[in-house]
Order: structure tokens, then C-alpha cells, then sequence
């Protein structure tokens, strides 16, 4: 790139200019070239992996499209299919709605309270820390999901255990209204990732704040409320944002907890293996590219909401604050 | 409350939270070794003695392909992806972080946005290109993205490390005529071994985990990796197979065990200071 930069100093007529300044407008041209070198890589996958595949799939999805014959433009069909004539879709939507809305507090909630209990803990936190920490790094795959399926299987440890104390619910996995929570559990058994990040907040929370309420006579559970809340609520955001964006998209464990068919009676037929199943099971490319960008839209709105409410919420502290 | 009592609260509640995060590790292995006759009828949870037999039946692999050739290829797309994602993951973030251009504010509010797309918006436009290119069923589709920089979350995680570090080096080394590829080589590059540690850990542990991307492109069963096999002998096999299934899924996760324990301070370190997810 051998333009020059546009920014105002730059503007100045050439007979005034003087040395320091000719200076810098040379070195920004020689910096300008190197930077889209390095940026190569990045800005091919941007485009051919990202932003054209982006183009293309809002396109397939207002056509009717197997991979096979070239795509044939319905116009909004799929999308009147999707919201108007098939409940398949709401159930999948009122599933993953359901899951998101449980798992993200509850996993949250455990992980803010892990976090507190390893905070005042002394000697063996670091411990507990990474060994609360290592379920988030195997929750993900496949022999985890085959685990919680088997515990929670018709005669596995759970049904034992909770027959033991005189409940007798049978099988999770096999049942329509607990399937779901199955995944619930296993979320909430990650909660290690966040609960890391709220440790790493609680602990650049100065002390002179504590110090200070305490002296104003706060007991525990005020000095909690009014100090602990407000300046770790920033985390609490962080948190929070991704959490619901990652819970939207949640797959391996639905996959094989159900057997990759969402059941039982597509109770646990989460979206994103709605979507799997129409797209690359049925060839409804069309189709799953326009649940993909409900997918989408949903995910932006929701995240533009909780950064709405944040404001009413989410306290920032001065520089010197936190 | 008396305060020994007092110190001893805490520890016991962490301890009694770690036996029940433990319990499903803890069944997983000791299922691993039960004999066929216990893993279904005992309900003890450790076996009456250990059975190794289970192993011995998961070593012959699924749909004639040993163990030893499924980790491998696992490795081998694990190993793609990790040197991918240093590699151009740094590149970016080292422009990103230190120099200027022209539309770098544009880029990196992109690059940040991608973040929170959901794979599921690309993902079918990014399988007809590889199909095109006759990728599909090789581990192309898997690796490639890796070398474009495509997981914004390293490329972020990165550039707030390179941000940090101090500038003088760097300015000396280009008083010293170095330009700007020698200075992110020779410079840069060295001092950010933290943060592309960590990068290169997160992403063998989420290649060896991934699951829905292997799913979709490979088919071949002697290009599967350790995953799909487990999926496949799922499939094959009835509840009777239960050791045999558990004994392959002790093997499957225990490189990241194996990883957890030789690199937790990094992992944990990373998470802490980055925000980024498990």
C-alpha cells in the first residue's frame, strides 16, 4: 500500500512542511505494507471463510437446496415454513431456550460461589482451583457425554442413589421432562472456566473496600451485597454474555446423550441438532442455512439486551477503583 | 464459632465439591475395569478386581482400525491445527497490536465480532467450498481454517498479551535497523511464549474434543478420529459392550488429562487473564 495516510497533519501544504513531520509520513507508508503481510493469512480466511460463506448462506436460505442441483429461489418459504408450519422447530426453540435460561444462571451461580469459597480458602486453593477447573476441559467430549448418559440411565447411579433416599424417578436420560436437565448438569459440572475469571475479579478487589465496610459495621452478607456484587459486576457481565452465546450453540452432549436423535419425543431436540439433522441429515441446506441466521439474529438480540440491561446494573469503577 | 472450627468449614465443603465433581472420572475408570458380569448388575462403584480385558478388546479399534492408527490421526489433525493457529494467529495479532494501518480499527472491530458468530451461519457455505475443492473426507477441512487465522478467540487473546508487553525492545531493535519481520521474529515472538502456549494447549484440547466438524467432513472410517470411533462403536454395539466402550473412552480423554496435568498453570493462567472458555 502506497498511499499516503489521509489524517490532517499529513494535509499540510508541501512548502510548509517541515523535517520531523516528513519523517513520520515516510515511516507510515513503510509501516503500511508490512501490516497487510502479516494480516495475509487473517484477512484470506476472513474473507473465503468467513464473510463470503456469510453472503452465500443468507442467499441459500431463501432457497430450496440439497448440495446436489444447483439452489432454487423460494423467497421467504423457508422461513414461513419454519415460524408458521412446523412445531418441530418451536420445540427445538422452546428446548434450548429452556436449557439456556436454567444452565447459564445455575452454572454461573455455582461457579460465583466456588469462587468465594476458594477465595478465603488459604493453603490448597490453587489446588481446588485447577482441580475444579478440569471438568471445563473434558466436558466437551464424547466420553463425558457417554458417562453422564450411562449415570443417568434407567438402573445407572443417579436412579440408584435418589431410590436410595425413596425417589423413584427411573431413568433421566429415557424420560421426556428430565432428559433435558441431563445436559443442564453437565453444563453446570463445567462450571470451572467461569468460576476462574470470578476468582481472578475477586481477588483485584482492593481490600481497603472490605476494610472500609467493615468499619461502617457491614457484617458478612452486607459486605457481600455492597461491595462484592457491584465491583465484580463487570465479570459477572463477561460471564454472563458468553455463557448465553456458547449455550445457544450447545451440540456434542445433546448429540449423544439422546442418540443424535434429540428424543425422547424430540425433548431434547436443541437447535443446533435441529439443524444438523435438516441440514446435513434430510439435504434441507436452504432450510438449515435459515435457521442459522435465526440462529443468529436471536443470539445478536439477546446479547443486545443483556448489554441494554447492563447499565442498570454493571457497575464501573474508576481507574483507581478497582 | 470456634475459630479451628471455623478454618475447617471451608476445606471440608471444597472437599466434599471435589468427590462429587470426581465421582463421574472416578466411575468412568473404575467402569473401565470391571468385569462384563459387574458393569451392568453391581452397583459398587470399584470393581471386585481389576479387569483388563476391556482394554485388550479397545485396542483392536472399530471397523478394523486399531487404536494406534485412530490417535494418530487425531495427532495428526491436533498437530495441524495447534502449529495453524500459532503460527497465523500471532501474524495477526502482532499487526493488530503494534502497527498501523489503515482500516485497522474496521478489521479489528470485525475480527472481535466474530467472536460471538455462531458456527452454524458458515458452516454450510464452508462445506460446499470444500466439496468443490473435493476436500470432503480428507483432513483439509479441518486444518486449512486453522492456518487463516480463523479462530478469532486466539487471535484476541494474543494481541491483549502483545499489548502488555513492553515497547523499548522492540523500539531498540528497530533503532538497530531491524524491520518490522525480524523485530516480530526475533523480538516479539519470543516474549509472547506465554500466550501462545496457551494458545497452542486450548486448541489441541478443543481439536481432540471436537466433534461436530469431524462428524460432518470425515467419513472413512480409517480416517476417523479417536471421537468419531467412539461414536461409531456406540453405534455398533449394545449395552453389553459397556467396558469395551468405557476402556476406549479412558484412552480417548486421557492425552488431555495427561496435557491438564503438565500445563494447568498455563491453562488456568490463560483462562484467568483472557476470559477465554474451556
Amino acid at each position: 500500500m502506497s498511499t499516503v495516510s489521509t489524517r490532517a497533519p499529513a494535509r499540510a501544504p508541501r512548502t510548509t512542511q517541515s523535517r520531523p513531520e516528513a519523517g513520520r509520513r515516510r515511516r507510515r507508508r513503510e509501516q503500511q505494507w508490512p501490516a497487510y503481510v502479516f494480516l495475509s493469512p487473517w484477512m484470506i480466511g476472513a474473507v473465503v471463510l468467513t464473510l463470503a460463506p456469510m453472503a452465500v448462506s443468507l442467499y441459500l436460505s431463501f432457497t430450496d437446496y440439497n448440495l446436489f442441483d444447483p439452489p432454487h429461489w423460494i423467497g421467504l418459504r423457508n422461513y414461513t415454513e419454519m415460524l408458521t408450519d412446523d412445531p418441530r422447530y418451536w420445540r427445538s426453540v422452546g428446548t434450548t431456550m429452556l436449557y439456556v435460561v436454567i444452565a447459564v444462571p445455575l452454572k454461573l451461580g455455582v461457579a460465583l460461589g466456588a469462587a468465594m469459597l476458594l477465595k478465603n480458602l488459604g493453603r490448597g486453593r490453587a489446588f481446588y482451583r485447577s482441580a475444579f477447573y478440569a471438568p471445563s476441559l473434558l466436558g466437551a467430549s464424547m466420553s463425558i457425554a457417554l458417562v453422564w448418559k450411562a449415570l443417568f440411565n434407567d438402573g445407572g447411579s443417579v436412579s440408584g442413589l435418589l431410590g436410595a433416599v425413596g425417589i423413584h424417578a427411573g431413568g433421566w436420560v429415557g424420560n421426556p421432562h428430565l432428559a433435558v436437565y441431563v445436559v443442564v448438569l453437565l453444563t453446570v459440572w463445567q462450571f470451572g472456566a467461569p468460576m476462574v475469571i470470578f476468582l481472578a475479579g475477586l481477588q483485584q478487589i482492593s481490600p481497603d473496600l472490605y476494610e472500609a465496610a467493615s468499619l461502617d459495621g457491614a457484617g458478612r452478607w452486607r459486605q457481600f451485597v455492597s461491595v462484592t456484587v457491584p465491583m465484580l459486576s463487570p465479570v459477572v457481565f463477561f460471564n454472563l454474555v458468553l455463557e448465553t452465546i456458547q449455550s445457544f450453540q450447545v451440540f456434542t452432549p445433546a448429540f449423544v446423550i439422546t442418540g443424535g436423535k434429540g428424543g425422547p419425543a424430540d425433548s431434547t431436540n436443541f437447535y443446533t441438532l435441529y439443524l444438523y439433522e435438516r441440514g446435513f441429515t434430510a439435504s434441507h441446506m436452504g432450510y438449515a442455512s435459515a435457521m442459522a441466521w435465526l440462529l443468529l439474529i436471536a443470539i445478536a438480540l439477546v446479547t443486545l439486551i443483556l448489554f441494554r440491561t447492563s447499565r442498570s446494573w454493571v457497575f464501573y469503577a474508576g481507574e483507581d477503583g478497582r | 464459632m470456634n475459630p479451628a472450627v471455623k478454618r475447617w468449614v471451608p476445606h471440608t465443603i471444597a472437599l466434599v465439591c471435589l468427590l462429587v465433581l470426581l465421582y463421574p472420572l472416578l466411575w468412568l475408570l473404575a467402569t473401565s475395569l470391571k468385569p462384563a458380569d459387574e458393569v451392568v448388575t453391581s452397583l459398587h462403584l470399584w470393581p471386585s478386581h481389576l479387569d483388563w480385558s476391556n482394554y485388550t478388546t479397545a485396542l483392536d479399534g472399530v471397523s478394523g482400525v486399531s487404536v494406534t492408527r485412530l490417535l494418530g490421526n487425531t495427532l495428526l489433525i491436533a498437530g495441524g491445527a495447534v502449529v495453524g493457529n500459532v503460527l497465523s494467529c500471532s501474524l495477526a495479532a502482532y499487526a493488530f497490536a503494534r502497527l498501523r494501518f489503515r482500516m485497522r480499527g474496521p478489521m479489528f472491530t470485525f475480527m472481535v465480532a466474530t467472536l460471538m458468530l455462531p458456527q452454524h451461519v458458515i458452516l454450510i457455505p464452508q462445506y460446499i467450498i470444500f466439496n468443490r475443492l473435493g476436500m470432503v473426507d480428507t483432513y483439509w477441512p479441518l486444518i486449512l481454517p486453522k492456518f487463516l487465522a480463523t479462530d478469532a478467540f486466539f487471535v484476541f487473546l494474543i494481541v491483549q498479551f502483545m499489548r502488555n508487553l513492553p515497547r523499548e525492545l522492540e523500539e531498540s531493535a528497530r533503532i538497530d535497523g531491524c524491520g518490522a519481520f525480524r523485530t516480530y521474529w526475533a523480538i516479539t515472538l519470543p516474549l509472547s511464549r506465554p500466550a501462545l502456549i496457551t494458545t497452542a494447549i486450548f486448541t489441541f484440547i478443543w481439536t481432540w474434543n471436537d466433534f461436530f466438524t469431524q462428524l460432518i467432513y470425515l467419513f472413512a472410517p480409517e480416517k476417523f478420529t479417536i471421537t468419531l470411533a467412539l461414536r461409531s462403536f456406540v453405534d455398533q454395539s449394545s449395552t453389553s459392550a459397556y467396558g469395551p466402550m468405557f476402556a476406549m473412552s479412558v484412552i480417548s480423554v486421557l492425552p488431555i488429562v495427561l496435557f491438564f496435568f503438565v500445563f494447568q498453570r498455563y491453562l488456568v493462567q490463560g483462562m484467568a487473564t483472557s476470559g477465554l472458555k474451556g
